[in-house]
């Protein structure tokens, strides 16, 4: 069967670390930086390698931060 | 199975989704987790989908949206404080051939802009309406709006809402569905990616009625607005649906036939 995987860049400047992302994402990909971005804002980051390419914490953030990518693996 | 790096999936290719480039590069003003963003995102996506980028253009109003026309891409006019169903009355007569819209909060729309409001929708004027509702005076600190919940806290009302003494909450919305000029009312919210989803296709279809000359079409957000709320962005969501849904329930209120 082919599965599928995804990818999140998050573009870390622009993040202002909301955590809206955080409880749209199925599978709890998405967590809370320890580091700050410039605007003193702990961003959020990938915790794991369990994305599907959803692209729900995409549509959700109010600032557009969040690229999705997806792939097919045979 | 053979092991995919990362840089295998990020790749032009595989793109799923990303930020529209109808939306500028600024950074937006709102305070982080506010629907505003999510909401000016969808409808860039709209016009980006039905390609008419240069022929629409947006009417922003006075409060937290006042600099939308930083973050949209696209023509804006600033209104004065709930004038814009006015002021989009006379772009839409004047250039029949765009596509305009107005993007308002509570307190624009449904207090000082309230007689604008009721008579551009009376009037039944070609024009979209965004209205988003987050229950109080956002920009100015949090004060009680008409829409202001029965015993909700506001820095105006900080023992909760008395509706003996201050009067009952309005619903706008059904007050438009009403009148025989509107075309398309309806309620939904950005809080969750189904809800998204689902508001993207109203403010879709309130602009494919505009496409065809119908009328007007009038499409609330229920918002959160977690700095005037007193919460973190995912509290202000669960507390907008425990509290302000059973008030402002979603869902179409008024659909005209395709």
């Amino acid at each position: 069967m082919a599965k599928v995987k995804g990818d999140i860049v998050i573009d870390v400047e622009k993040c202002k670390g909301c955590q809206v992302c955080i409880p749209a994402c199925p599978n709890d990909v998405i967590g809370v930086s320890k580091n700050v971005n410039g605007k003193g804002y702990n961003y959020v980051e990938t915790v794991n390698e369990e994305c599907i390419g959803c692209s729900n914490c995409a549509i959700v953030c109010p600032d557009g931060v969040i690229t999705v990518y997806r792939k097919r693996i045979e | 199975m053979d092991t995919v790096t990362k840089d295998d999936i990020r790749k032009p290719e595989n793109l799923i989704y990303k930020r529209t480039n109808l939306l500028t590069d600024k950074t937006m003003s709102y305070c982080p987790g506010c629907g505003h963003g999510t909401t000016h995102r969808i409808i860039m996506e709209v016009l980006e989908e039905m390609g008419i980028q240069e022929k629409t253009i947006g009417i922003a109003p006075v409060g937290c949206s006042v600099l939308a026309y930083e973050f949209m891409n696209i023509d804006m006019q600033q209104a004065a404080h709930g004038r814009a169903p006015a002021l989009a009355t006379a772009v839409k007569r004047l250039m029949p051939e765009k596509f305009v819209f107005t993007y308002q909060g509570d307190g624009d729309l449904a207090a000082i802009g309230t007689a604008e409001t009721i008579h551009a929708c009376n009037r039944g004027e070609n024009i979209v309406i965004i209205f988003i509702n987050n229950g109080i005076y956002g920009m100015t600190g949090g004060q009680m709006a008409p829409t202001t919940l029965p015993n909700m806290k506001s820095s105006t009302s900080p023992y909760g809402r008395d509706v003996k003494l201050m009067g009952n909450p309005l619903k706008i919305t059904e007050l438009v569905a009403q009148l025989p000029g509107t075309l398309y009312v309806t309620r939904q919210a950005v809080h969750t990616p189904a809800a998204v989803r689902r508001t993207k296709k109203a403010i879709r279809k309130a602009f494919e009625n505009q496409k065809l000359n119908k009328g007007l079409s009038f499409v609330e957000v229920v918002s959160n607005c977690n700095s005037g709320w007193k919460m973190t962005p995912n509290q202000a969501n669960e507390w907008m649906v425990e509290n302000m849904f059973p008030f402002y329930p979603l869902g179409d209120i008024k659909v005209n036939e395709d």
